[in-house]
């Protein structure tokens, strides 16, 4: 396959020398993938709009001995135009692009549900037609699923009762009175309400939520995120919220 | 990998922007076969940037003294600001001469993923020179690309309250290069056809 073509988000982008970038793309059928964009740094370089961080595009690469090399781009969608207009939705983008890069460790192992859920949760965002912290919060928690870290949210993680008292990042979601570890968060039961319906895509309830519980579930699941990545997201402490309306 | 002291030359050359580690063993031995009068040239120069040049204290731009050649030229129109990432930017528009304002150097641009927000950068002390309300257009100079573009909205967020114009470079940059590799003409043009951001 010296060849390849695959349409993708690029993820990240990184200077390399003069002019040119690496690029990093979670691509719908080879997975996540690296590669060379040669001069795309100068401002007569058609490509360089097109490799930009949030954009999905349709590529074409050479196989190269470390990177790849990007012969062929066209735009699928242009997300960062949307939203880099908005800075609460810029943020909140920014952080669903490392988290992705972040759960998707290994290159070229395909990640379909992945792709699928960063391109829904950039649509989303971009549509500007929920909070864009709770589209976050909401990407978060799907695609900690994805990667089979589910949190319990209806039932004891560790015994199945259904009566919980507690959210335990360290036993992976709610827990019931006997089974709470030391050290449990005890939210209110509307923020685990928010948590449920957020990881099962319900947001009439979501839209309807208050601003403390929100508050509130994107502490538990931003905890709950940085315990199963092992290292912190970068850009989750510079994510602005919305002013409450 | 080379003996302690080579290696060591070659390491600290490879963290130089655009210097690869192939490059970087290239240059280190260049200089190991170069005369030591031409190396100690190079090794006096490195010193004296770092001993003499700062940074202005008003503007951030690059400065030989406490105020840079700009922030102290009293022909330079003092109601008009533009904001660009880095010092190197401030030089590309210069080279166009279509600018007689001020400069304000952010010293990079918003980039999250990096670890940089707002606080990270010269922003406050943006705010202090527009406290007075004897600015009365900020122009946004960052570069056209993601993050340039997200300081920009960040920053036109910012000063709405204060009520100023604050405009854009036009169109005719393409998205996703450095404001550094325009060619005057087009960054001239740009100049001339800002355009009014409404946030
Ligand atoms: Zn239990
Ligand atoms: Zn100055």
């Amino acid at each position: 396959m010296s060849l390849y073509r695959d349409e993708g988000v690029v993820l990240r982008t990184h200077k390399l020398g003069e002019a040119d970038r690496i690029i990093t793309v979670l691509t719908k059928r080879t997975g996540k993938i690296r590669g060379v964009a040669k001069g795309v740094r100068r401002t007569s370089s058609r490509f360089g709009a097109r490799l930009e961080p949030f954009t999905h595009v349709d590529l074409q690469l050479h196989t190269g001995r470390t990177l790849d090399v990007v012969t062929q781009v066209e735009t699928i969608r242009p997300y960062g135009e949307a939203l880099v207009a908005d800075y609460p939705r810029y943020t909140a983008g920014v952080a669903m692009l490392e988290t992705a890069d972040r759960l998707i460790a290994g290159e070229k192992e395909p990640a379909l549900r992945q792709f699928l859920l960063l391109v829904g949760g950039l649509r989303a965002l971009a549509a500007a037609e929920h909070e864009a912290r709770l589209v976050l919060d909401a990407y978060f928690l799907r695609s900690l699923a994805v990667a089979g870290y589910a949190p319990a949210l209806d039932a004891c993680a560790r015994c199945q009762a259904t009566s919980v008292r507690a959210f335990a990042i360290v036993a992976g979601g709610v827990v019931c009175g006997n089974c709470r570890p030391a050290g449990a968060a005890v939210p209110e039961g509307e923020t685990l309400a928010l948590m449920l319906a957020l990881l099962k895509g319900d947001w009439a309830v979501a839209d309807a939520s208050e601003a403390r519980h929100r508050t509130e579930c994107s502490g538990l699941v931003a905890a709950y995120l940085q315990w199963h990545l092992e290292h912190g997201i970068r850009s989750l402490r510079h994510v602005e919220r919305e002013p409450a309306t | 990998m080379y003996e302690g002291v080579v290696q060591n030359l070659i390491d600290e050359l490879g963290m130089l922007p655009g210097v690869g580690p192939k490059s970087a063993q290239r240059i280190a031995f260049h200089l190991l076969a170069a005369e030591p009068t031409d190396v100690k040239r190079l090794a006096h120069a490195l010193l004296e940037v770092k001993e003499k040049v700062r940074f202005c204290r008003v503007c951030g731009n690059v400065a030989a003294e406490e105020e840079c050649r700009i922030c102290r030229d009293s022909r330079r129109d003092p109601h008009v600001i533009c904001v660009v990432e880095e010092p190197k930017d401030v030089v590309a528009i210069e080279k166009t001469r279509e600018f007689r304002g001020r400069y304000h150097v952010l010293g990079g641009a918003i980039s999250p993923i990096d670890g940089v927000g707002p606080d990270d950068l010269r922003i406050r002390e943006l705010m202090t020179r527009l406290a007075d309300g004897r600015v009365t257009e900020l122009i946004l100079a960052t570069d056209p690309n993601l993050e340039g573009e997200a300081t920009a909205t960040y920053l036109a967020r910012l000063v709405k309250p204060m009520g100023l114009k604050v405009t854009r470079l036009a169109s005719g940059l393409p998205v996703g290069g450095d404001l550094e590799y325009a060619d005057e003409v087009t960054l001239g043009r740009a100049f001339e056809g800002r355009r009014l951001l409404d946030v």
